[in-house]
């Protein structure tokens, strides 16, 4: 996406994980949610906050927090469930806030320094600054498929 | 289904699937002729359903598909002459020429390369027939060029009876020059017609187009003008038309009053009915059609159009590839709606929220405190009725008869037993039943195991069974049942039984089993579900390759079904499958452990027990039986099994539930508390992101919440760190 010649609009979604700022693409979000309690899924692994109901189909969430390996928080009504379309599967992604929706194009990111160590490897694939805040674009794809050896 | 907006792939595709339907008309008619219950009809079926096959085909252009269909009709219609005696011999490549012309037609649908070696074996069996019949195929090949003229004529111009029918001259060699014919067409209109917005003036202009017709109206019934209602209709029509198109053309005009009219069409007889007068002996239009054809007799007009008419074939051919069956019998048709798979799983799952809904709102008015009495109350009841009422007639669109998959059976079973060298007989009952669509899907699969399983080991050889004093033909009965809310598929050959001491001899042999186990018949044929069990002597490339019934019975499993088998030594084998009707409800039962909310089969709880002191002893730490009754059944504490709490160490008071497992025995599951009976909606997890161990799917509970539904079998096996038959056996031990 990054790496064509004209520069490309993007709209990103920003969010915050553990007082840090966060984006993913807004083309693949579906939908906003406030938080409700999950159904666990048995032995799964810690991320999986388990399933919820979003209008009679059944919807994995996950803490996008820990799934990144960040610090656990406390739970409160801020939370909020980012329901994301990736190839056909639906996720919900549970984040502390929602804070904004900004454009920009694709000159204005940058791949990220290299990260040698840490869960999030891989996962962020480009930063940018906004008002000297530093954002993390997410690789949705990374950040969904790779469950199964982070599962492990 | 529609790749893009290319209107000519949405043709192609609707022509795939109807050549579903001509295939599967195809092999009723062979079917038919094998069980010698065919009779002239029938020929013309099979013939017609080849015949609209090549049209078609010829339409898109798909020549290898043509070559091969124009050859084996040619050999129907020396059949269909009666130039061709059918005999088994001649049956049997008509068979496999069907199964090849389904090859191929998938093939051309794929776009994959044609086996163009088989074709050419078949085509050499084929011609074989025609060998000392007279006609070649050399002359007839030509006429292949006058089909892709077919199938584009009658979708170019929808049915609105105006198009016009293709120059006769361009069909070269059965050219008969136009035929007039005459038809006497009598129509009626009700009053539904009316109200659908049809209006009887333009049919008939429309039928004027086709010919010299002269309209005669019937007015007799037409009331006094103070007893006239307008919303009746009083008048009826008769319309002697004069024309050279086919008579599914005059029917096609009618095509959208079907059943909202009374129509009858008859052809009047050639050559001398060419000028029969206005028949003014015709009694006046009868209420009924049935009424009407009492009287027929009397009159001299053949009813039903002169089968041998030599001119039918090019010209239906022409006009009506697409429906073959309405040329012949158009009020035999059922009125039959194409709908996309997607959108009625949207229905499905608009359904379902709808339920879900309706239980919410249920809930939240029981708590609101309103008398049982109030308006609002009983409407909700009402509401509750309609919601399933809604709920059932949309799981009654999913499903579908078994029909189709029996039909691939049929194919399973010639292939089969070619390949052994056996001959066996198919016999199919109850394929009108109906059975969920998913369900159908995934049964194929096992089904096809199951029945090559018995033709290979189940039936006998030829030698055999002579001398064991049975027909040299071998049997295999496959029948489908709906018992008590679910449906019952029985496979069953009369074949010499299974053999239970080589079977136990075998598994003692590959280490499934301890060499001094002492099992039971039932527990001996249940070792043919183990993995890596295979009887066959001598490993076939048809079936044995060991990975068989273990897959079968996992498959039926993950359907919600249980397979079981009894055998009688000399007499045969049957599997009997039982499954749910559907995958998209199921009765549970509503259970709590350590404050989850879970759903369990219903059907598989056989028993509940609450604990007393000293029900439960343990057998060694972490392994406890129940004592019910004179037996111990093992103990799975369910909460700590899925991982919600620690195991629990004191057991009294909890509540229990006995659990049927597969092999017949019998599991406990400790639970916290039994909240509910109740059919629930299943919706299916997506494995692709986690899957759970022991979860089978989940539901939404009246709250909103999701409920999982437990597969206790998977639960219990992963919870015994060794699984397999070590358990079986040792269980078998334990009276149950």
């Amino acid at each position: 996406m990054t790496d064509t010649q004209s520069p490309q609009s993007i709209e990103l979604l920003t969010f915050q994980l553990a007082d840090q700022e966060y984006s993913l693409d807004i083309m693949s979000v579906r939908e906003i949610r406030g938080w409700t309690r999950a159904t666990p899924l048995p032995h799964a692994p810690k991320f999986m906050k388990g399933v919820i109901n979003l209008r009679g189909t059944v919807l994995p969430v996950m803490d996008l927090a820990q799934r990144l390996g960040l610090a656990a928080r406390e739970q409160n009504d801020r939370n909020v469930i980012i329901v994301v379309k990736h190839e056909e599967t639906m996720t919900g992604l549970l984040v502390d806030a929602v804070s904004d929706i900004i454009a920009l194009t694709s000159d204005d990111l940058q791949p990220p320094p290299e990260l040698s160590s840490g869960t999030a490897n891989g996962v962020v694939n480009a930063l940018t600054l906004i008002d000297d805040r530093m954002i993390r674009v997410l690789d949705l794809a990374a950040t969904i498929n790779d469950t199964e050896c982070a599962a492990a | 289904m529609t790749v893009d907006n290319d209107p000519m792939a949405e043709i192609r595709a609707s022509f795939f699937i109807e050549n579903e339907e001509l295939l599967e008309a195809l092999q009723d008619g062979l079917q038919l002729m094998d069980d010698g219950a065919a009779d002239n009809e029938t020929i013309n079926v099979v013939f017609r359903a080849v015949h609209s096959i090549k049209g078609g085909a010829g339409a898109f252009g798909l020549e290898g598909l043509v070559h091969f269909a124009h050859r084996y009709e040619t050999v129907l219609d020396e059949v269909r002459a009666g130039r061709l005696q059918v005999e088994t011999e001649a049956l049997k490549v008509f068979f496999q020429a069907a199964d090849h012309l389904s090859d191929l037609v998938r093939i051309s649908r794929d776009n994959d390369p044609l086996p163009d070696e088989e074709t050419e074996v078949l085509l050499k069996a084929l011609d074989a027939f025609l060998g000392d019949t007279g006609p070649v195929s050399g002359t007839a090949e030509e006429d292949i060029e006058f089909q892709p003229m077919g199938l584009s004529l009658d979708l170019d111009l929808p049915v609105d009876g105006t198009a016009d029918l293709p120059d006769l001259d361009a069909l070269p060699p059965l050219d008969l020059g136009p035929v007039t014919t005459t038809y006497e067409i009598t129509f009626a209109p009700q009053a539904d017609l009316f109200d659908t917005g049809n209006e009887p003036a333009t049919l008939l202009r429309n039928l004027q187009q086709l010919g010299t017709a002269k309209v005669t109206c019937d007015s007799s019934r037409l009331p006094p003008l103070d007893q006239l209602r307008p919303d009746v209709p009083h008048l009826s029509w008769t319309v002697i038309l004069q024309t050279d198109v086919e008579e599914s053309e005059i029917v096609s005009i009618f095509e959208f009053v079907e059943g909202l009219c009374q129509l009858d069409i008859k052809k009047q007889g050639e050559p001398d009915g060419r000028d029969l007068p206005p028949l003014p002996d015709l009694p006046p239009v009868e209420p009924t059609m049935a009424e009407h054809r009492e009287t027929l007799p009397q009159t001299p007009i053949e009813v039903t159009p002169a089968p041998s008419a030599p001119v039918d074939d090019p010209v239906s051919t022409v006009a009506a590839p697409t429906q073959p069956a309405q040329a012949t019998a158009p009020t035999a048709a059922k009125s039959v709606v194409r709908v996309d798979l997607d959108r009625i799983e949207r229905l499905v799952n608009l359904v379902g929220e709808l339920v879900i809904n309706q239980a919410m709102l249920s809930q939240s008015l029981e708590h609101s405190g309103l008398s049982p009495h109030s308006d609002a109350m009983s409407g909700l009841e009402e509401f509750q009725r309609l919601t399933r009422d809604i709920q059932d007639s949309v799981m009654m669109i999913r499903a579908q008869p078994v029909k189709s998959l029996f039909q691939r059976m049929s194919r399973i079973v010639r292939e089969a037993s070619a390949a052994v060298e056996k001959d066996v007989r198919l016999v199919t009952t109850g394929e009108a039943t109906e059975v969920d669509k998913t369900v159908i899907e995934r049964l194929a699969d096992p089904l096809t195991h199951m029945i090559r399983n018995a033709v290979d080991h189940g039936l006998e050889t030829k030698e055999e069974r002579l001398a064991a004093g049975k027909p040299a033909q071998g049997k295999v009965n496959l029948s489908a049942a709906h018992r008590s809310g679910r449906v019952v598929i029985e496979i069953a050959d009369d074949g010499a039984g299974i053999d239970r001491p080589k079977v136990l001899q075998l598994a003692i042999d590959k280490g499934l089993i301890p060499p001094d186990s002492n099992l039971t018949d039932t527990e001996i044929d249940n070792l043919l579900f183990l993995p890596g069990f295979s009887t066959a002597a001598t490993v076939s490339n048809l079936s044995g390759r060991g990975v068989g019934m273990d897959v079968v019975r996992t498959s039926i499993q993950a359907l919600g079904g249980r397979i079981t088998t009894t055998s009688l030594p000399g007499q045969g084998t049957t599997f009997s499958i039982s499954l749910p009707l559907t995958l998209a409800v199921l009765d549970g039962m509503v259970i709590e452990v350590a404050e989850e909310t879970l759903v369990l089969p219903l059907n598989l709880v056989i028993e509940t027990l609450t604990l007393q002191r000293g029900d439960v002893e343990m057998v060694r730490p972490g392994r406890n039986v129940v004592r019910v009754r004179s037996g111990f059944v093992p103990l799975f504490d369910l909460g700590a099994a899925l991982g919600y709490r620690p195991p629990l160490d004191d057991f009294e008071g909890s509540v229990v539930l006995l659990i049927a497992n597969e092999d017949e025995t019998n599991a406990a599951l400790l639970i916290d508390n039994i909240l509910d009976q109740r059919q629930v909606e299943i919706k299916g997890l997506d494995e692709s992101f986690y899957r759970a161990p022991g979860i089978a799917a989940a539901t939404i509970l009246g709250d909103g919440q999701i409920a999982l539904i437990l597969d206790p079998s998977d639960i219990i096996s992963t919870a015994i760190p060794k699984p397999g038959l070590s358990q079986t056996s040792s269980d078998a031990g334990v009276p149950a």
